[in-house]
């Protein structure tokens, strides 16, 4: 007998229980099978749960307790932005107004979601520094792969056909050089120097005549400000490159510098990270690219533009790489975005960026004496630490973080970047106050002790979770992917 | 100014910048050249205070007019349908909607477990033994599957049907640029998919074959004959459909289809100008290593306590990195989220009686609009969706339809300038038999 203390939906359901209320039909009750040919009636119902609605509320809630999520405690997650939500944005997105929007109604009766729309790129183009923004990518990745088929798209209207590598740091995410594939690339690492910033000899000699273009996120993913960015900008247009800025990490740089004035030709934001919108277990995000002026006309359809006092989206763009998203992007989670840059206007999103890097370097500072700091000098929004030393005593980074649940936090990334062995990557964000951060610095300290004096108790955490750690190795050599009553 | 996000006091910061060992905030970024330091302040609106911010999105939302407003027959790959109070009260756990994607299992079961319950949903209409946790929305799922195809087979020919969505046949040709794959269009004959060119396009280096459940016209193709051409060779059968339509349909699983998408939206997601929706993805054993994005699972914890896990993580782009054949990485968990709340609502005997209430409704208005002497173009069975010939061009009597406090159906001639005059009309389970009434009653009278 298998122990499940969490039913799952199924397993709670009885047949004859409903939890809708649908009105008594006002038309004819036709007969399906006059409307029907047999063969396509469906002959066997979908096995779909049969519950009240006080049930569901009980499932989902108790679902929602087995959860953590950034209100329910800090969430240092490297990379990953997780700062505060607000709750006015999921106000504003559920206005009928923007929410019971149909994407094929006519210009005329959606001006003001046109507006909004095109407000919004005007602000990204001005907090990037960009000549021209798109809302269409749905997230990080889409808009990684969107910016890269715009260069291809530039190279090939020159008739550069023989540019096709897009050069990556080895400290990049994975997401880099997958993009990079899929938009018919291939990916060429630059390696990092000691300093933890790319080693502008090695990308010497890696940049030539078949280089489309260099992908660089900068703070890079140890934190760090790539100091020689205008070099690398020279190095890479010299050769005839494109330069793209993954904006994973520009929650470090909100009027402080812009990737256009660095250099860049393509930037993606992630509005999920930077921009408050929520998360969602996994999205939905946004991913908005902006480009400079001569990769405007190949941007995918529509744009949003303004004639006179009336909005429109704007099809007549004649070189384009085409549709990348359906529709005009994630138009909800870009109205909660917008809701955000007129929460904070340019000053508070300033600020947003001093306190992301005061709170990083603060806690840099503290926990540096206790891990291993291999890039000892001002972070920006998030910095690296590596777990080495604990290693030799047994402890691996896997377990500090699994430690660190019992204390109630969210772990920071760990295992990457990938060029710090055992590294646990922290980014606190603006929104936490200095009583939280002084909480985990303390846990984090313990946590080393405990490293020395009482490994086992690290080794075997979590201790006051809901689940202990769980056999991944089986659930990939034996996959169940689905409920069904024989296996349960 | 105060911010109500930024908790830091000046006594924080003074004590922070001594623990830092730096005398100001500018210290800390002095490894920025000067040269690209940017200069005085963005140009963006000042901050508004909450109250005003909410007059500000406010007259946003109010220059719209919205489908709860006026009755819509819009469709067309998105569509209005009922969704019960209870999905945006769950939805409204800020557990769910704040947290990042469940790496870390421990904290984290109660959204593995909910996505697990999705893909079981997902598998349950489409008939199809795996389903994944959700993609951006219905077309690049489409484009997903195709670069999948020819991955999975080695081949570099898309077939795809111009019943197919139009902004999902677009998504499909930029994916395919980027993987150099060649998109070939079979037309259509009386608005399903002709068998008879896909026959004659169907070869060796055919590596998927695309055609839509219900079709973009609303027509229901007939997936048995379409699968008898796909499998004649290695080719994969790839359906995108309407999930709504799969409570009275038989599922595509049943006539042998290889890959099922599609978006979930008509199960508790709103209309929100197109996005974000929430694209689902679900194939056959076969291909299970092969799916692209995030998979959940089922295991145990060492004193055998069932739990969920991301799994088959070696198929992603963050541990692949430039040998993974897909780069996605967020989906739309949230919204996924919605539709397993929606269809847990709903259950098994809602969600055949909302097919059965769409079905009988968009009988209905056929039948109205005919005794209008509108022409119904299209003889095929149909589900909630049906094109109409009208006596002018379409906008023009959308425009006329706004003034009596209706939004009209899709403009065909946007994306098939052929078929100038013809809309395509949605009728779902809200909208009245007055609704109804009245379009067709407008309708008869436009000269």
């Amino acid at each position: 007998m298998k122990i499940h203390d969490q039913p799952l939906i199924f397993e709670i359901s009885k047949q004859g229980r409903i939890g809708y209320s649908l009105p008594e039909l006002d038309v004819p009750e036709t007969d399906v099978s006059d409307l029907l040919p047999d063969a396509f009636i469906r002959d066997e119902e979908p096995e779909l749960p049969e519950v009240s609605e006080l049930q569901i509320v009980r499932h989902y809630t108790a679902l929602s307790r087995r959860n953590h999520g950034v209100d329910s405690g800090f969430y240092p997650l490297g990379s990953c932005t997780m700062k505060y939500n607000p709750k006015i944005n999921e106000d504003v997105a559920r206005y009928p107004g923007f929410a019971h929007l149909h994407p094929y109604q006519e210009e005329a009766t959606i001006q003001g979601a046109l507006e909004l729309m095109f407000k919004l790129q005007q602000s990204l183009e001005e907090i990037t520094g960009m000549d021209q923004v798109t809302l269409q990518p749905a997230a990080g990745a889409h808009g990684e792969w969107t910016g890269l088929m715009l260069i291809r798209a530039f190279h090939e209207a020159n008739g550069d056909h023989h540019r096709t590598k897009v050069i990556v740091p080895d400290s990049a995410h994975g997401t880099n050089p997958a993009s990079a594939t899929v938009a018919g690339f291939e990916a060429v690492t630059v390696r990092s120097n000691e300093k933890g910033l790319v080693d502008l000899d090695h990308l010497r000699e890696v940049v030539g005549g078949d280089t489309a273009a260099l992908m660089l996120t900068n703070p890079n993913t140890l934190g760090l400000f790539e100091e020689q960015i205008v070099e690398m900008a020279n190095i890479v247009h010299e050769a005839g490159g494109k330069l793209y800025y993954d904006g994973a990490n520009s929650n470090a740089i909100l009027g402080i510098t812009r990737p256009g004035d660095m250099g860049f030709d393509v930037v993606h934001l992630n509005l999920h990270k930077t921009f408050t919108t929520p998360h969602g277990g996994g999205g939905p995000g946004s991913g908005p690219v902006g480009v400079k002026k001569d990769l405007i006309p190949y941007l995918p359809k529509p744009v949003v533009v303004k004639d006179g006092d009336a909005y429109r989206f704007d099809y007549d763009i004649p070189e384009s790489i085409g549709r990348v998203k359906p529709y005009y992007g994630n138009f909800g989670i870009n109205v909660r975005a917008y809701t955000y840059i007129r929460t904070m206007g340019p000053a508070g999103l300033k600020k947003v960026s001093e306190y992301a890097v005061l709170n990083a370097n603060y806690m840099f500072r503290r926990l540096a004496p206790y891990y291993d700091a291999p890039y000892m000098r001002h972070c920006k929004h998030e910095f690296v630490l590596s777990g080495k030393r604990q290693k030799k005593l047994g402890v691996r980074t896997l377990d500090i973080a699994k430690r660190l649940l019992d204390f109630g936090y969210h772990p920071p990334t760990i295992y990457f970047p990938l060029n710090v062995e055992e590294c646990l990557m922290i980014e606190p964000t603006e929104t936490e106050s200095k009583e939280t951060l002084d909480e985990f610095i303390e846990a984090m300290i313990q946590i080393a002790k405990e490293a020395e004096e009482n490994p086992e108790i690290v080794q075997e955490a979590p201790h006051q979770t809901v689940i202990d750690r769980l056999d991944e190795t089986t659930a990939a050599r034996k996959p169940i992917l689905r409920y069904s009553k024989e296996v349960q | 100014m105060k911010f109500r996000y930024l908790p830091m006091t000046e006594q924080d910061r003074e004590e922070m910048l001594k623990v830092i060992g730096v005398e100001k905030m500018d210290d800390l970024f002095a490894d920025i050249p000067e040269k690209i330091r940017f200069k005085g302040e963005l140009k963006l609106e000042e901050a508004l205070d909450e109250t005003s911010l909410v007059k500000e999105m406010s007259r946003l939302a109010n220059k719209n007019i919205h489908i709860k407003e006026y009755p819509s027959f819009l469709g067309a790959g998105v569509y209005e349908h009922y969704i019960p109070s209870v999905v945006n009260h769950m939805l409204l756990r800020s557990e769910f909607y704040t947290a990042y994607t469940p790496y870390q299992p421990e904290i984290s079961q109660g959204e593995l477990q909910a996505i697990f319950e999705f893909q079981t949903m997902v598998c349950e209409l489409t008939g199809m033994d795996i389903a994944n946790s959700s993609m951006y929305d219905g077309p690049t799922a489409l484009a997903e599957a195709a670069m999948m195809s020819a991955g999975h087979t080695k081949k570099k020919t898309i077939l795809v049907s111009k019943t197919v969505h139009p902004e999902a046949r677009e998504v499909l040709k930029t994916s395919a640029k980027g993987q150099n794959l060649t998109v070939v269009e079979v037309d259509e004959q009386n608005g399903v998919t002709d068998l008879e060119q896909l026959s004659t396009l169907y070869n060796d280096d055919v590596a998927s074959v695309i055609v839509q459940y219900p079709n973009f016209f609303g027509n229901i193709e007939d997936l048995a004959a379409v699968e008898k051409i796909v499998h004649q060779g290695k080719a994969l059968f790839i359906v995108s459909a309407n999930p709504l339509s799969l409570g009275i349909l038989q599922p595509p699983g049943r006539f042998g289809a290889d890959v099922v998408v599609g978006d979930i939206q008509p199960f508790g997601i709103p209309t929100q100008l197109g996005g974000p929706h929430c694209g689902y993805f679900a194939v056959t054993k076969k291909l299970m290593r092969k799916v692209p994005g995030r998979l959940v699972g089922q295991t145990t914890d060492d004193k055998g306590k069932r739990g969920f896990v991301l799994t088959l993580q070696a198929r992603e782009q963050h541990i692949r990195r430039e040998k993974a054949t897909s780069n996605i990485c967020s989906n739309q968990a949230l919204n996924a989220l919605a539709a397993s709340i929606a269809l847990s609502a709903l259950g098994k005997r809602g969600v055949k009686e909302i097919a059965l209430q769409n079905i009988r409704k968009a009988h209905y208005a056929k039948e109205q609009l005919r005794k209008h002497n509108i022409e119904i173009v299209y003889d095929s069975p149909q589900f909630n969706e049906f094109v109409i010939r009208l006596p002018k061009a379409v906008r023009d009597v959308n425009k006329e339809l706004l003034t009596h406090n209706i939004i009209g159906g899709y403009d065909l001639s946007r994306y098939y300038p052929e078929k100038e005059q013809l809309m395509l009309v949605a009728v779902t389970e809200l909208r009245s038999k007055e609704e109804i009434d009245q379009f067709a009653a407008v309708l008869g009278g436009v000269k």
